[in-house]
């Protein structure tokens, strides 16, 4: 009986077993089918978009970064050139930690406290995938010691990239001005222009200056590769090649050696000094001193130099030369006598007695002249020579300020000389118009007096005296003011010149203007206002000084130099040419809270033009450059 | 040596191994080969060192095959002990590596007790049942249940959920199969509907309940853990019908897949080898398993039934999970493809239960208990 059932049991487990064996055969099917269609779908239905996705991992275009063109100055010389720098970049992303990390990588490679406070003011500015620099210009030792190290440190690298050097340094910042990291504000611009496929791979853009300007000709074209990738980014191999094409390399119209001297004539002052040639248009010297170091601002200026340029009470970053205006004071005078004689409201022959003063009628308010008690007899040539206030008071009160306006703004006054580097100042040449709507004002007979001697509202930049000058001393031929001299373009494989530009031609008497400038070249001979500068002068040049008020003098005080604060002493100006019968060179002298044009501006000028004429450098205590 | 002499060596050699079953393994084994050459980037150091774990693991098959069935239940028991034991040891002891306590440093030797638990507790739920009443009893559920959730929790400690798991659907075959009431099964499914979100809530790692997220939307954490999922279903996809060809798969050759050699091998085959490949493949597995199961049947006791079927159906549970888990369907569990990934460990496992499949299919079927 027991048997029978042991087996009876034993039949139906079995029977029982093989039936939960078929159910889980089957459901083994039904799942192995469940996989196929899942195959299915993504081999067959989906196949063409995973393709898609497939080539998309693999294929990377990677842009070929251009070299940037070069910048010579006319002699050769290099002002800018690129070299290949080890920069240690992290991506914060891809870091845990990313202080410990620092501090960890601190302990292989010298992090000082500016290269984190510039990382944390990236960090800030861009996206946490980005690859940011912490420390560059690694030196082949730090280089190899990172890649030692490398397997600590996930999510930093160290990438070459060439980077651009001033050797010149702080000698022609304000000329070449420098380049900077791309950021989010040029990426936007850069968009707009239609230009940002260029970019791809670039990392730095021209801030200032001919590094600005000419940002389209220095950069070059990005070539582009098309490489396979593996997961990390990695490239295997090359499929296809677009080279980069170099940008121009640019030869300045500067002369280093010209801009060298005119440094070092400075000495200590503070000022600036712009030279051209006024057969062309082309600069020779530009100078705004002081300077500043532009290789700073390459990678980023750190928050320390920052605030020394920046609060610095020289005001180092300051372009004076380019964007400083100054009242012309009596620089103006040439200018206000061609006025008078093209306008007819004065003639050669012309003379009066200067009592020292000058009064508009039915009023007491005296216009004093530099000299108390005037300069006796005075014709237009001696109004020149000695530069006498009382004839342009009353010139001025003859020609009334629409007239001066329309004549004068013919030589540049409160307009741009266009000039190749940005950022150029309009200066100010008022007229009634202005007034109104800049104080809704009207004008007063006074207000044109005071221009008369190129005080008052008057106001312009050394650059435009230059220009202005520049059109005394070529008879009238406007010459766009210029940097760029020549470029070298690798993409076309031309060399390209840049010809002289005369934007427009003055309409004034040949007469008039031999009369003034034969003034001028009386200026620097005795008795005129630069005679102590022009003594013993191995060439003939003209000029004429100018003395630029900070604070306006009240009626009744006198001015007195040793009695006021330093930085409200008036600004020293002197603007000439040379040779006077054949002028090559024009040039301008500021120098600010000096005192007169004739005692420190001349005689830095003469330093110049020694050297543009006789190749002789003038000695300094500091070597600049 | 003479011809009768050499075969009488290979009938003493091939005495107690099942032929077709054998045949199928070298296939898939070959393929494994193969495929491993091309994920490792064309090493040779890779694929040789699989043969000698090859090798080493038929050794071991060919060992346990010539073990008849009653031998091996004897040693069912004292081997679940040791297995415990270490389990134990590893959690009292043990190594952490990745955040998980899962080695056990023997001094000469690195072991993972966890492996040896994924043979070690069918065997013994098989030998409880077979000792136990003819007609079985709740009783007997209850113990066998038991016997099952001591090793599994301990794993779960560790915490390495896609052993425990595995050991656990091992041990709930043989249950099923020594004929759990339909009821209770009901109630069990039931009962596991309900606990889901509570284990979801309070029974899961991070890391864990992040996995299954990603498996149900890979793009959510495209660059995290969706990253292995997204490539590779852009690597089986991307092959197609016919395949890119072999050591042609872009996504495999650029190091796009994760582990290529181990877990992920089956996507560098799809990738290669399209749609054909796949179905060949799952063809030659339905083959071995569909013959693992026919042994299952004609099994003469019920430790044999029950330990050949739990193995059968355990190997179609790896070959699934594996597959679904890189085609995207299941969430990323650390589990080898059978036969085809790289590895020591999972080799020896795996052919030590195809060892025992044959040591039950070629031994005389004398004994009955």
């Amino acid at each position: 009986m027991n048997e029978i059932v042991e087996l009876r049991d034993h039949t139906q487990e079995i029977r029982s077993f093989r039936i939960r064996l078929a159910i889980c055969a089957v459901v083994v099917v039904v799942l192995f089918v469940l996989l196929f269609s899942r195959f299915f779908y993504l081999q067959v239905l989906q196949s063409e978009h995973y393709t898609t996705l497939a080539e998309a991992n693999r294929i990377a275009i990677q842009p070929l970064t251009p070299n940037r063109g070069l910048i010579f100055d006319r002699n050769g010389e290099i002002l800018a050139q690129n070299y290949t720098a080890y920069t240690l970049e992290i991506i914060p992303d891809q870091v845990k930690n990313l202080g410990s990390a620092i501090d960890e990588l601190a302990t292989v490679i010298e992090i000082t406290p500016e290269d984190r406070q510039r990382f944390n003011k990236l960090k800030r500015e861009s996206t946490r995938f980005k690859s940011l620099p912490i420390r560059s210009r690694l030196t082949e030792i730090e280089v190899a010691r990172f890649a030692e190290n490398q397997y600590r440190f996930p999510g930093m690298d160290i990438k070459a990239y060439p980077l651009r050097h001033y050797p010149k340094g702080e000698l022609i910042s304000h000329v070449i001005g420098y380049i900077g990291r791309i950021n989010d504000r040029d990426l936007e611009q850069l968009e707009a222009d239609k230009r940002l496929k260029n970019y791809r791979g670039s990392t730095h853009i021209g801030r200032i200056g001919v590094e600005k300007s000419y940002e389209g000709a220095l950069h070059g074209q990005t070539g582009f590769e098309q490489v396979e990738t593996d997961a990390v980014g990695r490239s295997v191999r090359t499929l296809s090649r677009v080279a980069p094409v170099a940008g121009n390399d640019l030869t300045l119209s500067l002369d280093i050696g010209l801009q060298q001297a005119a440094v070092q004539a400075f000495g200590d002052y503070r000022g600036a000094l712009v030279a051209l040639d006024p057969t062309s248009g082309e600069i020779l010297a530009f100078v705004s001193k002081p300077g500043f170091d532009p290789n700073l601002f390459v990678d980023g200026i750190d928050h320390a130099n920052w605030r020394l340029l920046n609060e610095s009470i020289d005001r180092p970053l300051n372009n004076r030369a380019l964007r400083g205006v100054y009242p012309p004071g009596s620089t103006f005078k040439p200018f206000m006598a061609l006025a008078g004689l093209e306008l007819g409201k004065r003639s050669i022959r012309y003379s009066f007695s200067d009592p020292g003063f000058f009064s508009l009628p039915g009023s007491s308010h005296r216009f004093r002249d530099w000299k108390p008690g005037g300069h006796g007899w005075v014709d237009l040539h001696k109004s020149l020579v000695i530069s006498c206030d009382t004839y342009y008071y009353m010139l001025a009160h003859d020609l009334g300020i629409t007239n001066i306006h329309n004549f004068i703004g013919q030589f540049g006054f409160g307009k741009e000389t266009g000039i190749d580097i940005p950022g150029e100042a309009t200066g100010l040449l008022p007229s009634p118009e202005w007034k109104k709507k800049r104080f809704k004002q009207n004008w007063l007979p006074g207000d044109t007096i005071s221009v008369g001697i190129g005080q008052g509202f008057n106001l312009a930049t050394p650059l435009q005296l230059t220009f202005a000058m520049m059109l005394l001393a070529n008879d009238g031929k406007a010459y766009r003011p210029h940097f760029v001299k020549q470029q070298v373009d690798h993409y076309k494989g031309l060399v390209e010149d840049s010809s002289a530009e005369e934007m427009y031609r003055l309409n004034v008497k040949q007469e008039y203007l031999d009369y003034v400038k034969r003034a001028l070249a009386d200026v620097t001979r005795p008795g005129g206002t630069a005679s102590r500068a022009g003594a013993n002068a191995a060439y003939t040049f003209a000029g004429k000084t100018g003395t630029s008020q900070v604070v306006n003098i009240k009626q009744g005080e006198r001015y007195n130099a040793s009695r006021i604060n330093e930085r409200h002493r008036d600004h020293a100006l002197f603007t000439a040419f040379a040779p006077v019968e054949n002028p090559r060179i024009v040039l301008t002298v500021l120098v600010e809270n000096s005192g007169s044009g004739g005692s420190t501006a001349a005689p830095i000028a003469r330093k110049v033009l020694d050297y543009f004429f006789l190749g002789k450098m003038p000695e300094s205590a500091e070597k600049a450059g | 040596m003479s011809s009768p002499d050499i075969r009488k060596i290979w009938h003493y050699l091939v005495r107690y191994i099942d032929n077709f079953l054998l045949a199928g393994i070298f296939l898939l084994m070959l393929t494994g080969l193969i495929v491993l050459y091309s994920a490792a980037g064309g090493s040779h150091a890779r694929v040789i060192s699989q043969l000698i774990n090859m090798v080493i693991a038929c050794v071991v098959m060919w060992t346990v095959a010539n073990i008849p069935p009653q031998q091996i239940m004897r040693l069912a028991l004292p081997v679940y002990v040791l297995g415990i034991i270490l389990l134990v040891a590893v959690a009292l002891f043990g190594e952490i590596q990745n955040g998980a306590r899962r080695w056990l440093n023997l001094g000469f030797v690195h072991v993972q007790p966890s492996e040896l638990l994924k043979i070690a507790v069918p065997l013994m739920m098989a030998w409880y049942f077979d000792k136990a009443h003819i007609t079985l009893r709740w009783r007997d559920y209850v113990v066998a249940a038991l016997i099952l959730l001591l090793p599994v929790l301990l794993i779960i400690r560790q915490p390495d959920l896609g052993t425990a798991l595995l050991i656990l659907i091992s041990g709930f075959y043989v249950i099923f199969l020594a004929g759990l009431p339909w009821r209770i099964l009901a109630g069990l499914v039931v009962a596991a509907a309900v606990s889901m979100p509570l284990l979801w809530n309070f029974g899961m790692h991070d890391y864990q309940r992040k996995r299954i997220m990603t498996m149900l939307d890979p793009s959510q954490d495209a660059l995290g853990a969706g990253y292995h999922t997204i490539q590779s279903s852009i690597a089986i996809g991307s092959g197609g019908i016919s395949g890119k060809g072999w050591l042609k798969g872009t996504q495999s050759q650029l190091d796009f897949l994760p582990e290529p050699s181990t877990d992920f091998i089956f996507s560098v085959f799809s990738e290669e080898f399209g749609l054909i490949g796949n179905s060949l493949l799952l063809s030659l597995y339905l083959i071995v398993i569909g013959r693992c199961l026919v042994i299952t049947t004609k099994a003469p006791t019920r430790f044999a039934r029950l330990v050949a079927g739990s193995i059968s159906l355990t190997l179609f549970t790896y070959v699934f999970v594996n597959m679904g888990m890189v085609s995207g369907i299941l969430p990323v569990v650390g589990i080898p493809l059978p036969l085809i990934s790289y590895g020591g460990t999972s080799m020896v496992t795996i052919l030590l239960g195809f060892g025992i499949l044959m040591s039950i299919h070629t031994h005389p079927k004398l004994v009955k208990t």
